[in-house]
């Protein structure tokens, strides 16, 4: 188990990665990664149960899935930085010949990938497939999630949402990253959401919501509680309210920075706020 | 010439249904999922015997497709049962990213495939399928001709790695092909020898193929009559040793020209042997409502078409 520093500085480090890569090709979604960084720090080094060699058939493990693929900025570095592949392969990010697609995917054998992601909306459905399998296998290993707030909009996961909840998918433990953002403005501008956890229950779902989703104590805690509620007949979700663009303050609090690379300044001020803690690639 | 007989008129997808409901016995990694069309599928005997192994998703194809596509992820073999049109176009993009750019082994089954689904019309009735599925990398395109070849290659895709779209129709039809047959994906069947003209035929086509080629054998014509059951990959240098042969090609499929059979046999053709052809197949259109005979008659999709395209492609000789 790591202290909460520690954990804050692992988070500091794949903040800084994720600018790092977004800005050496120009391109990429630092919003949503960087919303996210706390998540996927306490996922991957506090929760998962996962086994040392990474194999995609993830039997007696749990499995992950991220469903919007577009901040792979913050799944690489998060992958690289708990030992998925060498750090250094983070320099290679959208680049030709790389594992590291813009949008994740197993098509270049990238260890840590199960799915390829990016059209959104399928990856819920691709979990509760996973979690079928595990309990066909008797595998009581977990499956988890995480989805975009925006990308429930699509009609996938809603077809999803109901067979999870009509049939009782109790392994799985998705998130949706509660940003209230989108490309084009706020949730509220495009297409509300409504009430997110009230759709959720209404679809037979368990379901936790964490204020503080930028908090490595408030995640850890949601997570772990998730897990002690898992395997009575109900899926579960977590809404993770977090702040898009968390931990560089020009770009919190708005859609601005969903897809959008910072320049030499903005990468330096960025950089600035977060110290680096475990060595750049 | 091979005299071929019809043991009895059966659905395709009734030899869809008999291979599925062996594989459930053979291979414990066998698990079947469908979208509320469990009868029409014929996938009721694998739901009777196994019914821990079979998913019962809903009218949720896109939801279906990911599932399958999940499920492959731990070990299962996942067999996905719906019409054809439900199977590949109302859900392309998941066919696409979360199967086919993901590797995953799914085997997409689709029966009601063509205009041979008869009265519910144009809705349902896919004639673009075979072209949607052919495009994605990595994807395996099959089209089976009568019931023994369809449970053949039910069998036959359970044991190969990697994913699949079957396809397989609605109406009972001729019985022909061998009762225990190997079923080899990738290879084409000679079913008969000839010298004048090669009818390279698909699914519901293969039939009539060979009732056009005993017309064709009175009128003094050789028609050498080659079944392709895979699409995808093409058995090129079958095509091309024909055309060789023959100097004279007639594709035939019930499935638009744009897309399908005859544009896969026209390219490879075009690179190896360029070779007069012609194409017994939809021209572009949508269908309709009626009675199958009424349709393929409609369409020109029939014995008497084929016929009538060889003694076309024939004058077209150099």
């Amino acid at each position: 188990m790591s202290t909460t520093q520690q954990l804050e500085d692992f988070v500091s480090q794949v903040r800084r990665d994720i600018l790092r890569q977004v800005h050496q090709v120009n391109s990429g979604h630092p919003g949503g990664s960087l919303g996210c960084a706390e998540f996927f720090s306490v996922l991957f080094k506090e929760v998962l149960q996962t086994k040392a060699q990474f194999n995609m058939d993830g039997k007696d493990e749990d499995v992950f899935f991220l469903s919007n693929g577009h901040i792979s900025p913050v799944y690489y570095s998060v992958l690289a930085r708990t030992g998925y592949f060498p750090v250094e392969e983070l320099n290679t990010f959208r680049k030709i010949d790389s594992r590291l697609q813009g949008h994740p995917t197993t098509h270049e054998g990238l260890p840590g990938i199960r799915i390829a992601s990016g059209s959104l909306g399928q990856g819920m459905s691709v979990a509760i497939g996973a979690a079928l399998t595990k309990k066909l296998n008797k595998d009581s290993h977990l499956v988890y999630t995480l989805h975009g707030d925006g990308e429930m909009q699509e009609g996938q996961n809603w077809e999803a949402i109901m067979y999870a909840g009509a049939k009782g998918v109790d392994n799985l433990i998705a998130t949706v990253d509660y940003n209230k953002q989108q490309i084009d403005g706020s949730t509220d501008d495009v297409l509300p959401l409504g009430n997110l956890k009230d759709k959720f229950v209404a679809f037979g779902w368990d379901v936790l919501e964490v204020e503080e989703g930028n908090n490595v104590e408030a995640i850890k805690n949601a997570l772990t509680e998730a897990k002690t509620i898992t395997g009575n007949q109900k899926p579960i979700v977590i809404l993770l309210h977090t702040v898009m663009g968390n931990g560089v303050d020009f770009m919190m609090h708005t859609h601005a920075w969903h897809g959008k690379a910072p320049n030499d300044e903005q990468l330096a001020s960025g950089l600035a706020q977060n110290p680096e803690t475990l060595g750049d690639y | 010439m091979k005299i071929y007989e019809n043991t009895g008129n059966k659905d395709t997808r009734s030899g869809f249904g008999v291979g599925l409901a062996e594989l459930g016995k053979s291979n414990p990694n066998v698990v079947a999922l469908c979208a509320d069309l469990t009868g029409s599928l014929k996938m009721d005997e694998f739901k009777a015997n196994h019914p821990e192994r079979f998913f019962q998703i809903g009218i949720a194809e896109a939801n279906m497709i990911g599932i399958a596509a999940g499920m492959t992820i731990g070990g299962k073999i996942p067999f996905t049962g719906t019409f054809a049109n439900f199977s590949t176009g109302r859900v392309y993009d998941q066919i696409r990213q979360s199967i086919a750019y993901s590797g995953k082994n799914v085997k997409i089954c689709a029966s009601h495939a063509g205009i041979t689904l008869g009265e519910d019309g144009a809705t349902h009735q896919i004639l673009e399928d075979l072209g949607l599925m052919k495009m994605l990398p990595g994807m395996t395109v099959i089209n089976t001709c009568d019931f023994n070849q369809t449970k053949a290659a039910t069998l036959a895709i359970a044991a190969y790695d990697g994913p699949v779209y079957l396809r397989f129709g609605r109406p009972k039809v001729a019985n022909f092909t061998p009762e225990n047959q190997t079923f080899e994906i990738g290879k084409a069947v000679h079913l008969q020898e000839g010298k004048d003209v090669s009818i390279i035929a698909t699914g519901h086509l293969v039939w009539e193929a060979l009732e056009a080629a005993k017309v064709l054998n009175e009128a003094g014509i050789s028609a050498e009559v080659i079944n392709i059951h895979t699409i995808k990959p093409l058995d090129e240098e079958a095509i091309i040793a024909s055309a060789k042969k023959t100097g004279a090609v007639v594709t035939a499929e019930e499935h638009n020209f744009l897309g399908g059979l005859g544009e896969s046999v026209a390219r490879t053709l075009a690179q190896h042997y360029p070779t007069p052809q012609e194409f017994v197949a939809t021209q572009d259109t949508f269908g309709e409502s009626g009675t199958p005979a009424q349709l393929m008659e409609k369409y020109g999709l029939n014995a008497a078409s084929i016929v009538e395209k060889v003694k076309k492609v024939i004058q077209r000789k150099a």
